[in-house]
């Protein structure tokens, strides 16, 4: 329909080379004392995967999955409890006071709510040139050229610099937290849920925006989100994530065409389509029950207990790896591809 | 909302489609009448029943419209922890919805509670009837409030975007739910949602709201297939598709949502408009018939639009 097509990952080889490499990352929190003391939440419970140059990977998931944790656990907002993050080869776990701030400035994140990500009692101007300020990049005029020009970069309009947030909509305020994000001119952007809480006509004009600043400034994201139509749209690589662990991860189209994971599959097949002659056709996969606690997870694979597919003894006992299963398709699973 | 009219069959399954503000939900409180001050209905009509014997939900009097309320139409909401009362029992609340009606003897009642949960797939019902409604899921929360509202084999559910707030693999759970218990039961169904692919899932007719005014409705084949008003066309091509390959550009639709105190005159979507015409700037289009079921609220539609300028329709 469009002349404007975005490039393919396989014919692109700089996105070949991973930015962000994560191994084993562990998080869990401790809850309630007393008579609870000692139970831990395990959100993210051994993760691996990498993030490669220029691409947008796009890691999906139900409620309470881990992946929001996972996302900060990468953008350093939470320690990880164990495992190893690296970020061009540099383990940012072992990085502490200056030489993690300065990483800090190459790794961004994009929060779901512009309405409690943004203080209300800063300026607009203030909150997109804190982080210039924080590190000792620009003030004064010099500060204010580059929120200008940010904020120009994000399709806001640099005579409200003086505003205050409230005075603007909700995608307003999302291209608001966009522009402080991009003001350090980082590499690596984590977007966590950044349109699931905008009404839909404003989605499609945030998601373009984060496709023009990444053709133009050749960022990475790793774009956390639910709505797996979005993360197809954006994504080279899609990992799925089901209870602390990355069930699969592959190229966007295979993992579309070509779901191995049972829960992928399921997953999938719950989206309803815009189309009432599709829809008309298609049979979801309806998983039984909901996700279980992350306190006491199933043993074994974590998704037995809802998978159509299970085999027992294996399935309840032996936990499978995530593995390759060909062409760089990994999948975390006994009988992958037969549901 | 403002001059809203439309019509529901027995049996029927419809879809009211708009973003937050468009009046979607008021026009659904509306049928309960349950606008909160200092909104009111100021004028106009809601007829409920066969032709011939319809009542006007407006005319009612409060004792009327208890009765109406649950015995006739139930509804749901989105969030389906607020609206059970956290300490008391779920089975004793499914009770007393149907108490309440007085249409079943009170041990009636009680026998029915069980059955209710397991018609919509709570599993171990005997057990879960005990439960406090914390000690359940959410979408299992949303399952114990159809049971309730279906408690009193109302002929119409109003279902308030009854899945915006559970997971994709619960939300097709619940689909699935309505879809069965409309054609087992001939539950008419009003689904209210931001999200069209749920309509398509569902809905057999769609009605697409905006500031306040239905600007387009018909069957949900024909509003899918062929939108005529600019509004329902643009919101089909800015939402990404599971099933759909390209790295195409989303088409956007520029500005926001007018501000209802202060609308904007003529077609109040002409300030977003990108087919608009001098016209659409000073008089507001009627919902005029556009094809034999279907009707737009636009002075240009879609088709003429199209033709006009070809080269628009995949421009984003």
């Amino acid at each position: 329909m469009t002349t404007e097509q975005r490039v393919v990952s396989d014919v692109d080889t700089s996105k070949q080379i991973a930015l962000v490499r994560i191994e084993e990352v562990v998080k869990h929190f401790p809850i309630g004392a007393g008579l609870l003391g000692g139970q831990v939440v395990k959100a993210v419970d051994g993760v691996s995967f990498e993030v490669r140059g220029g691409e947008t990977l796009g890691l999906v998931g139900e409620s309470g999955c881990g992946k929001s944790t996972l996302g900060r656990v990468i953008a350093q907002l939470h320690p990880a409890t164990s495992g190893h993050i690296y970020f061009k080869d540099i383990d940012l776990v072992t990085l502490k006071g200056e030489k993690l701030r300065r990483m800090r400035q190459q790794l961004q994140m994009i929060f779901q709510d512009p309405y409690a990500s943004l203080n209300p009692r800063m300026t607009v101007g203030d909150i997109i040139g804190e982080p210039l300020t924080n590190f000792h990049i620009a003030r004064g005029k010099a500060r204010e050229k580059r929120v200008n020009e940010v904020m120009r970069i994000c399709g806001l309009n640099p005579g409200f610099i003086s505003r205050y947030p409230h005075e603007f909509s909700g995608g307003q305020r999302q291209r608001i937290g966009i522009a402080r994000a991009l003001i350090l001119n980082p590499t690596f952007i984590v977007a966590d849920e950044p349109i699931s809480a905008l009404d839909v006509s404003i989605q499609a004009q945030i998601v373009n925006l984060l496709e023009d600043l990444q053709d133009e400034f050749k960022l990475t994201y790793l774009f956390i989100a639910h709505d797996l139509s979005v993360v197809r749209h954006l994504s080279d690589r899609v990992a799925v994530m089901y209870l602390g662990k990355i069930v699969e991860v592959a190229d966007s189209k295979q993992i579309y065409d070509n779901p191995l994971h049972p829960y992928t599959k399921a997953l999938l097949s719950s989206i309803p389509i815009p189309d009432p002659d599709l829809e008309a056709e298609r049979e979801p996969i309806l998983l039984k029950g909901e996700i279980p606690s992350p306190v006491n997870p199933p043993t074994g694979c974590r998704f037995h207990t809802r998978c159509p597919i299970a085999q027992f003894p294996i399935c309840s006992e032996q936990e499978p790896p995530l593995e390759d299963k060909g062409s760089g398709h990994q999948a975390a699973c006994h009988f992958p591809g037969q549901l | 909302m403002d001059g809203v009219s439309f019509h529901v069959d027995r049996g029927e399954t419809v879809g009211i489609v708009g973003e937050s503000g468009s009046g979607k939900s008021v026009t659904a409180m509306s049928i309960l009448r349950l606008v909160a001050e200092p909104g009111r209905i100021a004028s106009g009509r809601i007829l409920f029943g066969d032709e011939g014997k319809q009542k006007d939900v407006v005319q009612m009097t409060d004792d009327e419209i208890r009765e109406f309320r649950g015995n006739d139409v139930a509804m749901i909401f989105q969030d389906p922890m607020t609206s059970m009362n956290p300490v008391l029992k779920v089975g004793f609340q499914i009770k007393e919805a149907m108490a309440a009606h007085e249409r079943f003897t009170p041990k009636q009642a009680r026998d029915r509670v069980v059955p209710m949960l397991k018609r919509v797939r709570i599993p171990a019902p005997e057990d879960r009837a005990k439960n406090y409604p914390h000690q359940f899921s959410g979408g299992m929360r949303q399952r114990a409030m159809i049971a309730m509202g279906l408690s009193n084999e109302p002929h119409l559910l109003i279902a308030d975007e009854p899945t915006t707030a559970l997971d994709v693999t619960v939300q097709a759970q619940i689909i699935e739910l309505l879809r069965d218990l409309n054609r087992d039961l001939g539950t008419a169904v009003i689904l209210i949602t931001h999200n069209l692919a749920v309509v398509a899932s569902l809905c057999t007719r769609v009605i697409v709201m905006y500031a306040g005014r239905i600007v387009e409705e018909g069957p949900t084949r024909q509003i899918f297939k062929s939108p005529q008003h600019p509004y329902t066309w643009s919101l089909l091509r800015s939402i990404p598709r599971l099933d759909e390959y390209q790295h195409e550009k989303l088409l956007t639709i520029s500005g926001l949502p007018p501000d209802l105190t202060n609308p904007p005159p003529g077609c109040k979507f002409h300030p977003r408009c990108r087919f608009r015409v001098d016209r659409c700037l000073e008089e507001e289009p009627p919902l005029g018939e556009v094809d034999p079921g279907q009707k737009a609220r636009c002075w240009v539609l879609m088709r003429n639009a199209l033709a006009a300028q070809p080269q628009q329709a995949g421009q984003p």
